[in-house]
């Protein structure tokens, strides 16, 4: 796909973006706009809660004044704006399962599609590709009633209610997260391994080599590149997340970052000090991902969205 | 911070993990000893057990059951026919807010595939690529909540005293004082604003994949091109953007679904209020909050079907380009 490029080629090229000076200036412009929005959050994050309010965070510069009491305050301050340290081990406990489970379970199950023969697999293949269209929002409250009220069929109780309390609430998040985020995590997962040579598993299988010795020597680590990018992706969207976790982890016992700061903002909408600082504690995990893992996120973005 | 409190978390934590593991150890035991028959369902069936339970629990009864509810009245018994979707296309405040979910689905991609598609073009080859590129990209880690948040402090607003928010100091600046606006009060104009953080968070997106096509353009294509004398604009129109169509229709497609979808930037800068509401957040309000249960039924099954030509067009396109390779 990619044609290697001449140095020279290279050179006259680098040469004719130079010489567009308003070509500069335009990327210069973009790269300025999508920086200082959040810049100035995370100026005025450190700003005394006095100025934040009564004065822009561009005027820090004028008059230098250095604080970390809005993260004290939001991380371990008591009352509804504080406590953001036990939502942070909320989003912790919530995110760690929601990223194992489904990935370790499309690893399973799509081995099954791509390497193990039995009648109907191509059926069940498209089924979960199909599933991949149904939005978040065609399960929540039939989800939501089967967790809270069970299952009844004509009178019949098939399922009692599971009466989930407090943080056992995680156990319905993880639930939701690993069934929304299967759908995709089977898909490409199958596309990746179905791709790997034939004539290596074909030669384990002859050996005598079981289904799950195939799986966990042959396929497992062949794999692990596309694991580590299905991994970031799921974890920044559950990480992310709001909506699952405002229907499936209400309550502080459970509720994430993402929901205690989408509460503040809209009681507390002119609180800047603690909105300021408490976006920041929601942000800096996933940037710190981000930037550490940013190859594997490229590579799995163009293999899943553009692949060739 | 009560510390019992958080180790109960961790306890409930390490319960789940348990049980996930004696899961995966089961199946790969039973992997281990069903032999290799040829055409045998039971070795398949064990590997995929654990997915088809979960999707079918979690996603294909309860999409059978809100179906089925979108017929039903707001506690989501009895039939009434198809008066929740008449609800949403007759209501005049719902008709906003289907107005306001094509606006969305439109502007968004055709925006942010642009800003990516000019910065990736300028970047390209430069020295500071790299850094440049993460600059743009960095906004995709984070939260809708907190871009939200961020954008929010820049369209902030006082009546009276310094303005704190960044845009209103710009236009304080340029239009004198009194010329501040309560950018999220404007009706119809506040969607505009709504939907620039979309963009914001997206234009990422569109750079890397977009930066990544125009790096597999041939060299021999814009060789020739520079040789027929061709100018930087003549290249733009004529060499880059047919050589890498395929790319912007996947980019373009993809946030599509993502502006349809879209919950949180409305819910967390303007709750809905103003006329800013959209599809997604109508399905959400109407469902928990206003305990709707048909409505807001409805409402997800209209999202369902607006999604599904959109897919449709987006496997096609993967298919025939696998077809031409």
């Amino acid at each position: 796909m990619s044609t290697k490029v001449e140095p020279v080629v290279l050179a006259k090229r680098a040469r004719k973006r130079f010489s567009r000076p308003w070509a500069s200036l335009t990327a210069i412009i973009i790269a300025v706009l999508w920086t200082t929005p959040t810049f100035g959050l995370l100026l005025s994050s450190f700003r005394p809660e006095e100025e934040i309010k009564t004065t822009g965070w561009w005027t820090f510069f004028a008059s230098p004044n250095f604080t970390i009491d809005n993260y004290n305050e939001v991380l371990y301050g008591s009352g509804s704006s504080g406590r953001l340290a036990s939502a942070f081990i909320n989003s912790l406990v919530i995110t760690i399962p929601s990223v194992l489970f489904p990935i370790a379970f499309a690893a399973l199950a799509a081995y099954a599609l791509s390497w193990v023969e039995f009648r109907g697999r191509d059926w069940i293949f498209i089924g979960i590709f199909a599933l991949q269209v149904v939005p978040v929002q065609m399960a929540l409250v039939p989800l939501l009633s089967f967790f809270s009220q069970g299952v009844d069929v004509g009178g019949v109780t098939l399922l009692p209610a599971w009466g989930l309390q407090g943080e056992w609430k995680f156990v319905q998040v993880w639930f939701a997260h690993t069934a929304f985020g299967l759908p995709l995590a089977v898909f490409l997962l199958h596309n990746f391994m179905s791709e790997l040579p034939g004539s290596v598993i074909e030669s384990a299988r002859v050996d005598g080599a079981s289904h799950g010795a195939i799986f966990r020597k042959i396929v497992l680590p062949l794999i692990t590149p596309a694991l580590a990018s299905l991994a970031i992706f799921q974890f920044l969207w559950v990480w992310n997340d709001l909506l699952v976790a405002l229907v499936f982890a209400s309550g502080s016992e459970t509720s994430p970052l993402t929901a205690r700061l989408a509460d503040m903002a809209g009681s507390r909408g002119n609180e800047w000090q603690r909105l300021t600082a408490g976006a920041f504690v929601s942000i800096i995990v996933p940037v710190a991902v981000f930037l550490g893992l940013q190859r594997y996120f490229v590579r799995g973005l163009l293999a899943g969205g553009v692949k060739g | 911070m009560n510390l019992i409190d958080q180790l109960s978390k961790f306890g409930v934590l390490a319960i789940g993990l348990a049980a996930f593991v004696l899961v995966v150890l089961a199946v790969l035991y039973v992997g281990n000893i069903v032999p290799h028959r040829p055409k045998s369902l039971t070795a398949g069936m064990v590997f995929l057990i654990p997915t088809l339970v979960l999707v079918g629990i979690g996603l294909v009864v309860p999409a059978v059951r809100t179906t089925v509810l979108s017929f039903g009245d707001r506690r989501g018994e009895g039939n009434v026919g198809f008066a929740n979707y008449e609800w949403i296309f007759t209501d005049p405040e719902i008709l906003t807010v289907v107005r306001n979910s094509a606006i969305w689905v439109i502007l968004t991609p055709l925006l942010a595939t642009a800003v990516g598609l000019l910065y990736a073009t300028i970047i390209d080859k430069s020295p500071f690529e790299k850094l440049a590129k993460t600059l743009v990209f960095l906004p995709m880690a984070i939260s809708f909540v907190g871009a939200a948040i961020i954008w929010k402090f820049v369209y902030d607003y006082k009546q009276i005293g310094n303005q704190i928010g960044l845009l209103n100091q710009i236009v304080t600046w340029i239009f004198g004082e009194g010329s501040a606006q309560h950018w999220l009060a404007t009706p119809f104009w506040n969607n505009m604003f709504l939907i620039v953080v979309m963009v914001w968070i997206q234009a990422g997106f569109a750079t890397v994949v977009l930066s990544a096509a125009i790096k597999g353009v041939p060299a021999e294509i814009t060789e020739a091109a520079r040789l027929d004398g061709v100018n930087a604009w003549q290249m733009f129109w004529k060499v880059t953007i047919p050589s890498i169509r395929p790319a912007i229709v996947v980019v373009m497609v993809t946030m599509s679904i993502a502006a349809l979808k879209l919950f949180d930037i409305v819910r967390t800068m303007t709750g809905g209020g103003d006329g800013t509401s959209v599809l997604a957040y109508e399905m959400y309000s109407q469902s928990f909050p206003g305990q709707q249960t048909g409505r807001g039924a409805a409402l997800a099954v209209v999202l369902f079907i607006l999604v599904i030509p959109i897919i449709i067009y987006q496997v096609r396109n993967l298919r025939q380009r696998k077809e031409v390779r």
